[in-house]
């Protein structure tokens, strides 16, 4: 029986830019994470970008959210686990929407591999932002992975009508591979959360 | 990583929509969420600890000095970072970020009239040690007014954001004060379940205060834990 309540969840508010994305936003504190994943070059696959906009009810962007992923390497080894024991790889990164002129996140990791038999390739989102009381987490599965998503057990659980939410496109562009997720917070495309 | 995880105390934590916090209104998720047992990708985690607080960053009246002190109220914070058997979660970073002693963030958003300090720049972050407690040193900071609704002040609060062993134990937070009469105002903090909002309150603690120097102040955080009961005796 557990005998210690959960420490309740907080907004991470409107102000939180200095105290954890400082060097996305030019303030004079050391980053511990930033939009480019950890370990990039050890993670072994090729670079892709992922980006997107967090959008409330009415469709409009927040430019005061922040997102991060943590996700396996390109050989499926998720960071600090027995297989990936001494990759550079950190599998972390954070960015805040409050730099970029389009309000996007963009993030430049390289494409996870498979964790484990039967899932399909994903990399794991947590959403934070004002006016949300609790963070949000939801995946982002790949376009490109049509066979590995139909038999993947997580997607399955969701109601196919909403399993598009968890998709993100790709796209080749001058800038490389990019993969596009736009978050909806609520509306008739509102994107699947997780109770992880 | 962790071998596997408690589910989320929905009892515990806030709803995502509430009436009184009016930014929840276009932002909280309205459709149930789809549950998903806790597998690889939940239950290892990015690894920051010790090694990512640089410098001055546990002392929050040292890291944003210019040509002073800050001005304020010195305080210490510290508590145990646990899980929900009470077992210590080591090594994990704790970061936090917070408004000056007059109730200014240095954010460039934050355009409420009240002083910025040339010596104070409110953000920094600590580890917890082998027991699983953290202490930060930072000056307490103030009251401050938000656009919410006529004449509304968020309490006097530290937040504060860790990590613990894996993705699905990541906590935001916010530490409140004791005796602060705004809490019972502030729709942040009655958006928490009545029966668990005085986990967010700190204790002040004579014990932590520090002789003509800081007042202390205790926070205990428990993260979600291993799902399986402990058989220790
Ligand atoms: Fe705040």
């Amino acid at each position: 029986m557990a005998t210690k309540g959960q420490t309740p969840s907080q907004t991470v508010g409107p102000y939180f830019a200095y105290g954890l994305t400082p060097e996305q936003y030019g303030y004079r504190l050391k980053s511990i994470a930033h939009p480019t994943v950890g370990g990039l070059e050890a993670g072994g696959g090729p670079r892709i970008l992922v980006e997107g906009r967090v959008l409330d009810g009415n469709g409009d962007p927040i430019d005061d959210a922040m997102i991060e992923i943590w996700q396996a390497d390109a050989q499926g080894r998720y960071p600090g686990t027995d297989k990936a024991a001494n990759s550079a790889f950190t599998g972390f990164a954070r960015c805040g929407t409050g730099t970029d002129k389009d309000k996007r996140f963009i993030f430049e990791t390289v494409k996870p591999g498979a964790a484990d038999e039967g899932q399909a390739p994903h990399i794991n989102v947590i959403v934070f932002a004002r006016g949300l009381l609790s963070h949000a987490y939801t995946r982002l599965y790949f376009a490109d992975e049509a066979e590995a998503n139909a038999a993947d057990p997580v997607l399955a659980r969701v109601p196919e009508t909403r399993r598009g939410t968890l998709i993100a496109a790709r796209h080749e562009t001058d800038r490389g591979v990019v993969y596009r997720f736009d978050i909806h917070l609520q509306g008739a495309a509102e994107t699947v959360f997780f109770d992880v | 990583m962790s071998d596997s995880l408690s589910p989320r105390d929905w009892a515990s934590h806030p709803a995502y929509r509430d009436p009184g916090y009016k930014s929840t209104g276009l932002r909280g998720p309205t459709q149930p969420l789809v549950t998903l047992p806790a597998g690889i990708g939940e239950l290892s985690g990015p690894r920051f600890g010790k090694d990512f607080v640089f410098g001055d960053d546990a002392d929050l009246t040292r890291n944003g000095r210019v040509n002073g002190e800050p001005q304020g109220e010195r305080i210490i914070v510290t508590g145990r970072v646990m899980d929900e058997n009470g077992r210590a979660v080591p090594d994990t970073l704790v970061e936090v970020w917070q408004a000056n002693a007059a109730g200014r963030y240095v954010h460039s958003r934050d355009q409420h009239d009240a002083p910025l300090d040339p010596n104070f720049l409110g953000a920094g972050r600590c580890a917890t040690d082998a027991d699983g407690v953290y202490r930060f040193l930072t000056v307490k900071p103030g009251a401050y007014p938000w656009p919410n609704h006529f004449n509304a002040w968020r309490p006097n609060h530290i937040h504060l954001s860790l990590f613990g062993p894996g993705f699905g134990t990541r906590l935001v937070t916010q530490m409140y004060f004791p005796g602060d009469p705004l809490l019972d105002l502030d729709p942040i903090f009655k958006a928490t379940p009545e029966p668990v909002r005085t986990r967010l309150v700190a204790d002040f603690d004579i014990e932590v205060t520090q002789e003509a120097y800081a007042l202390g102040y205790r926070f205990d955080i428990v993260l979600r834990g291993s799902a399986a009961t402990p058989m220790e005796g």
